[in-house]
């Protein structure tokens, strides 16, 4: 039988406190310099947002191409309220980071009613609609500051709130992939007819995956939003929607754990690269292609997938023990 | 009364009339084939059985309970599963998993109680684990439970996808074509196991199928279908027997 309390989830347990506190002792022992210091929250954030996005593209397996839109959309109403609330900080942000979730979530619903009705290619299209939609919108709106930005945001939120959002947002996504719920979000991904033919009920699912995603963009956004003290639309644009679609792809459809790796390199990759100036898109364009190519090689996905079949299948006696 | 009645069902699909008036009763317990040449129209009556075409004419009842035009999900809560023709398997997840997966409106946990965990996941995730075992023992895949889908030989997914399809526990299962694909082995076989789904889980089948063999060995009434319509129904000896089906089957 399952239980909470297993040597895998201890260790997992272990390897986020760990990462944790190596973080935090780096950057007070001043190991890290300030430039990489900075770098954290967006890394966590784009963590974030790959999990999620994972969701709907690796676990749905339908391609969307606007969760910067529902990042925006979560940013805009959790700093708002903040903007507008006083209370202590430590109910504020977290308060804020639910309500910016909840309002990505609703406009999910909406948008996720009549769009899931479509498929591959056309659902891309109406999500990018979606995320270009919204830009403008905001751009548009003195009320949310125009083009020049909502200005003069509490810079609460740092390392650790997107952290522990970031820990939320894995086992979330973890817990509910591994439930019955999560796996009828797979079946559908695998053979639609199949689904309905054994009584899934596809249109909630599809929805459910989708509500989720949006969810955590929205929180991802409202923590960017208090980080940088200042939303401007632009940020939230196409490319970042393709960024975060590109570390999905990258750490591999339906993968967890590759896109929370995938998000650390292709966040800190620009970075690493800055060094070399001119060449740096050149050469950051080259490593992609090449970890695609690798990651995509059928030797390599027939050794892994052998691999976790062995694992699999050696743990069961183990487990019917405990 | 017949579990399944089947009444004058009929699909146009613009000017062709794909089936046709076809009238059938099948009573709880029975192996009952529907048979007939390839194009006849049997897949498409299954797609009306199970909801994935809304009939034009007619109408059929499960337990006495109308369930023609309904939705697929629909249907298959009100107790007919299937499987397909083309092998529609879960391929990405494991044979375990598969099987999970049909028993999933057997379960009621909530998308909440999933998430956090909460007791009655686990009590409910034991009871899956050990019913879709239970499952996999009776077509000899328990052995590979946590082997991907697709990487499972043909014969053995045709039979996970029959242990998919009982795990919704329907009243009526419906195998299209079950032995495609299958050598004489296989189809022996397979021939055993499906009389043993139908003794052991108390089942009343429908099959689609070509081979003859199987169709004489474990049928025992059956409807023959040409272009859409009904060429010869009743005892599987006599109809076999037919010359009208022969002619059917084998030109003059």
């Amino acid at each position: 039988m399952k239980k909470i309390i297993n040597k895998k989830n201890i260790i997992a347990a272990a390897v986020a406190v760990g990462v944790y506190i190596l973080i935090t002792v780096l950057c007070s022992a001043g190991l890290l310099s300030r430039h990489y210091q900075s770098l954290l929250v967006p890394i966590g954030i784009n963590v974030i947002l790959a999990v999620s996005l994972n969701l709907t593209v690796g676990f749905l397996g339908e391609l969307t191409l606007g969760h910067a839109g529902f990042m925006s959309v979560g940013a805009y109403a959790g700093c708002l309220f903040t903007l507008y609330s006083d209370l202590p900080t430590v109910i504020e942000l977290p308060l804020a980071i639910i309500i910016g979730g909840a309002v990505a979530a609703v406009f999910g619903v909406i948008i996720g009613i009549p769009a899931l009705r479509l498929k591959g290619d056309y659902l891309a299209i109406v999500t990018l609609a979606f995320g270009e939609i919204i830009r403008s919108v905001i751009t548009n709106l003195d009320a949310l500051g125009g083009a020049g930005g909502l200005k003069g945001i509490d810079k609460s939120s740092g390392f650790t709130s997107v952290y522990i959002l970031l820990l939320i947002t894995v086992l979330v996504s973890v817990t509910l992939v591994d439930s019955r719920h999560g796996r009828a979000i797979t079946a559908i991904r695998d053979n639609v007819i199949a689904a309905e033919s054994i009584g899934i009920n596809v249109v909630f699912y599809k929805l459910l995956a989708f509500v989720s995603a949006a969810f955590f963009a929205g929180a991802a956004g409202v923590l960017y939003g208090h980080n940088l003290g200042i939303l401007k639309p632009n940020t939230f644009d196409f490319n970042k929607s393709i960024e975060i679609l590109v570390i999905v792809v990258l750490g591999g459809m339906g993968s967890i754990k590759g896109s929370i790796i995938s998000a650390v390199i292709i966040t800190l990759l620009p970075e690493v690269l800055r060094g070399l100036d001119d060449y740096r898109m050149l050469i950051y364009s080259i490593v992609l292609i090449a970890i695609m190519i690798v990651n995509n090689s059928s030797k390599l996905k027939a050794a892994k997938e052998k691999f976790i079949e062995k694992i699999r299948s050696g743990n069961t006696p183990a487990k019917e023990d405990a | 009364m017949a579990l399944l009645e089947v009444n004058g069902l009929g699909i146009k699909f613009g000017g062709l009339r794909a089936v046709d008036d076809l009238t059938m009763k099948i009573n709880k317990g029975q192996l009952y084939g529907l048979i007939g040449p390839n194009g006849a129209g049997k897949t498409t009556v299954f797609n009306m059985l199970t909801g994935v075409y809304a009939p034009t004419n007619g109408g059929f009842t499960l337990d006495g309970e109308a369930l023609a035009g309904r939705s697929p999900i629909e249907i298959n809560r009100k107790g007919i599963a299937r499987t397909f023709q083309n092998i529609r398997l879960f391929s990405g997840m494991t044979v375990l998993d598969n099987v999970k997966v049909g028993l999933h409106n057997s379960k009621k946990y909530n998308v909440f109680e999933g998430i956090f965990r909460l007791p009655r996941y686990f009590r409910e995730e034991a009871e899956m684990d050990e019913r879709a075992e239970e499952l996999l023992k009776v077509f000899g895949l328990e052995g590979e439970k946590e082997t991907m889908a697709r990487n499972l030989p043909y014969g053995r997914q045709r039979k996970l996808e029959i242990a998919r399809a009982l795990a919704t526990d329907p009243k009526l299962l419906l195998l299209d074509e079950p032995a495609a694909g299958m050598n004489p082995n296989e189809t022996a076989e397979l021939m055993k196991t499906i009389r043993y789904v139908r003794d052991e889980f108390d089942m009343t089948i429908l099959l689609i199928e070509h081979d003859m063999k199987l169709v004489g060995g474990i049928c025992e009434e059956l409807t023959v279908l040409n272009f859409g319509q009904v060429l010869a129904q009743g005892k599987t000896s006599e109809v076999l027997n037919d010359p009208e089906v022969i002619k059917a089957y084998l030109g003059e």
